[in-house]
């Protein structure tokens, strides 16, 4: 039984299923990294996904075309980090209060423009997977890697884009002097609360395609709660993550990967009880995150707001 | 200003009770006059083609039936977290319903605490057997749906059907009719074709589209050709089974119209004969204590077949034979 989980074609099927799993968390854990390291804690993640994929659900179904559909999950995630910003940056409120408070909106508001427009669940046609030319047919690699959506390819790149930006562009350099130490920055000149905005807005972009990379991508569905608790757990993947792309798609990758593993164990029959299997990626990730990661302190400034002249 | 309250707080007590004698004096036009008030809390949305909808389509078929002056209905759904559940059910029984029902077996815990404070208030939860009745609480009634037999029929054509002989079955948490209904069905798939092997994922979530929908791609990828699922989170597992063009069969609620193409056929639920009995009781003033269960010799279990799919007769006819079998209790179904 355990030895069927090493056959060729199962290992391929969990890489491939871990893959497509990580693809909602790596668009919303890199987002948040951003604000993060700026010094914004947004805990509304997940309500900015559930819009995300409502908008991006209801435009693919009246107009049939997916991408005006993530275009419009970009607007919506965008105008929704917007107000994140306005809420933690101008009106310097509670972050993590105000982060519940923007859960909260986005949970109810999908659930009652769905409700209102749709009435019950239905399908689209998302975005297809698409088998990239002569990859595809690379033994092996081609099935894990290049038979997906083109959501999952644009996750995966973004991952050394954002590792670009934030380490080696003057902006990215901006970011993180406004989130380790905001009153510096500004005596030289950068403007925290511009840094702020841009961060905490881009993050709401990325959050609202993570959402629809569920709605027109993976699953091609809407319904209430459609991330039941995707957004949070991209949270905790930040701080597993140490605040790095590259560190936050280890994390996406080891939490998707082990829950495609225990889906194998399951559908293969090997005697574990589901209860047991269920749980494997959340305690695999605290273990991980106990015992395995480095020392990585978090941005000094994070869910502090600033105020000029003051510390 | 106290004894002017105390005054009208008497006339008023007075009135209520001249009233009430009035009303058993000439009982016939005030009691038609009155419309039965059921309200109804639930875990889901009320169009999530599965448990909820259910409940509400139910609800709707009796209001249809009745006309509305004679039965309304009030309902709060989405309500996944226990404690906002309770507090809706305690609002509805201070309001006055003359049927509140709880629809999911995890507000049990809270319903055995508030309806004691209510004793002229008829409540009913499911899916369970137990009322309470050991507990000492006379006004709660249980409702079930036996949701193994429609499980057996959905079993029998699958069998028939898959080609491959692997047929992956996508629940949520091993409990309630969940459980029944994929036991039902592996004994349907085991009566007609022993050599085909029903594979069996938990997802450990009632609401996890996402995970439902990989559990359904892992399915596949393994080899099966036919699926099965139940409760709310198995439309992301439809869309994979539309997706990769595998055929899929519904419980709880018809799901046909989520993908005409590959849905083969549903059992759904018609709570609707329980809780018109439940009804009559109500009126004839029985509060509670008893336990009803949907089946397919009631009528509270029908089984669709999907108009546009092209069911082969001989599966059609096996599968109304089987109905029929297990209506009569010629055949019996054994679970583990």
């Amino acid at each position: 039984m355990i030895q069927d989980l090493l056959a060729p074609a199962v290992l391929i099927g969990i890489a491939s299923s871990g893959i497509r799993l990580a693809t909602p968390y790596l668009y919303a854990t890199i987002g948040e990294t951003f604000g993060q390291l700026s010094g914004v804690l947004n805990l509304g993640v997940e309500g900015i996904m559930l819009m995300g994929a409502y908008s991006g659900f209801y435009v693919t179904f009246k107009t049939g075309n997916p991408v005006l559909g993530l275009l419009a999950a970009i607007v919506v995630g965008g105008l929704m980090g917007l107000g994140m910003a306005i809420i933690s940056v101008t009106f310097q409120a509670e972050q993590g209060i105000s982060g519940i408070g923007v859960y909260l909106f986005g949970l109810g508001m999908s659930d009652l423009l769905f409700q209102k427009s749709l009435g019950t669940v239905e399908t689209v046609s998302g975005f297809q997977p698409v088998e990239i030319p002569f990859l595809s047919q690379i033994p092996v690699l081609g099935q894990i890697f290049f038979r997906h959506n083109l959501l999952v390819y644009a996750a995966f790149l973004l991952v050394p884009v954002a590792w670009f930006v934030i380490n080696k562009t003057t902006w990215g350099l901006k970011i993180q002097a406004v989130g380790q130490n905001p009153a510096a920055a500004d005596a030289l000149g950068v403007s925290v609360s511009a840094v702020r905005y841009a961060t905490v807005t881009l993050g709401g972009v990325l959050s609202g395609i993570a959402g629809a990379s569920l709605s027109i991508g993976l699953l091609n569905v809407f319904q209430q709660n459609l991330t039941s608790g995707m957004g949070f757990i991209a949270v905790a993947l930040v701080y597993f993550g140490g605040w790095s792309p590259v560190g936050v798609l280890l994390g996406s990758l080891l939490f998707s990967l082990v829950n495609a593993l225990q889906n194998w164990v399951q559908v293969l029959g090997i005697p574990i009880p589901s209860d047991f299997a269920v749980m494997m990626p959340y305690v695999l990730t605290i273990l991980a995150l106990v015992f395995a990661v480095r020392k990585v302190t978090q941005p000094a400034a994070l869910t502090k707001p600033f105020e000029r002249g003051e510390g | 200003m106290r004894k002017t309250y105390l005054v009208l707080a008497t006339l008023l007590l007075a009135g209520m009770l001249l009233a009430a004698c009035g009303g058993a004096a000439t009982p016939a036009p005030a009691e038609e006059a009155k419309p039965f008030r059921v309200a109804v809390v639930m875990p889901s949305a009320i169009n999530d083609l599965a448990f909820s909808q259910s409940m509400y389509d139910a609800l709707s078929a009796i209001q249809a039936e009745k006309g509305e002056e004679n039965f309304q209905f009030a309902y709060s759904d989405g309500l996944f977290v226990v404690d906002d559940a309770a507090a809706a059910i305690r609002d509805y029984a201070s309001q006055g319903y003359d049927l509140v029902i709880a629809h999911g077996s995890q507000y049990g815990s809270s319903l055995v605490e508030i309806a004691p404070d209510f004793p002229e208030t008829s409540f009913a939860w499911g899916t369970t057997v137990d009322t309470f009745a050991d507990q000492g609480v006379t006004n709660v009634f249980a409702y079930e749906a036996r949701s193994e037999q429609g499980g057996y029929v959905n079993g029998v054509m699958a069998a028939k059907l898959s080609e491959s002989g692997i047929i992956g079955v996508v629940g949520p948490i091993e409990t309630g009719d969940a459980k029944l209904y994929v036991e039902g069905f592996k004994a349907g798939v085991a009566a007609t074709d022993p050599q085909a092997e029903v594979r069996v994922n938990w997802i450990g979530s009632f609401s996890d589209v996402a995970l439902a929908s990989e559990a359904a791609q892992t399915h596949i990828n393994a080899g099966a050709d036919v699926l099965t699922g139940t409760a709310q989170m198995v439309t992301g597992a439809i869309g994979v089974a539309k997706e990769r063009g595998v055929l899929w069969f519904g419980t709880q609620s018809d799901q046909t119209s989520l993908s005409p193409e590959i849905v083969v056929a549903n059992q759904v639920y018609h709570w609707e004969v329980v809780l018109n009995q439940m009804i009559d009781l109500i009126e004839s003033g029985t509060l509670g204590g008893q336990a009803f269960a949907i089946d397919l010799a009631n009528g509270g279990e029908v089984i669709t077949y999907n108009p546009d799919f092209d069911l082969p007769a001989e599966v059609r006819s096996l599968a109304e034979d089987t109905v029929k079998g297990i209506a009569d209790g010629s055949i019996t179904i054994t679970l583990p």
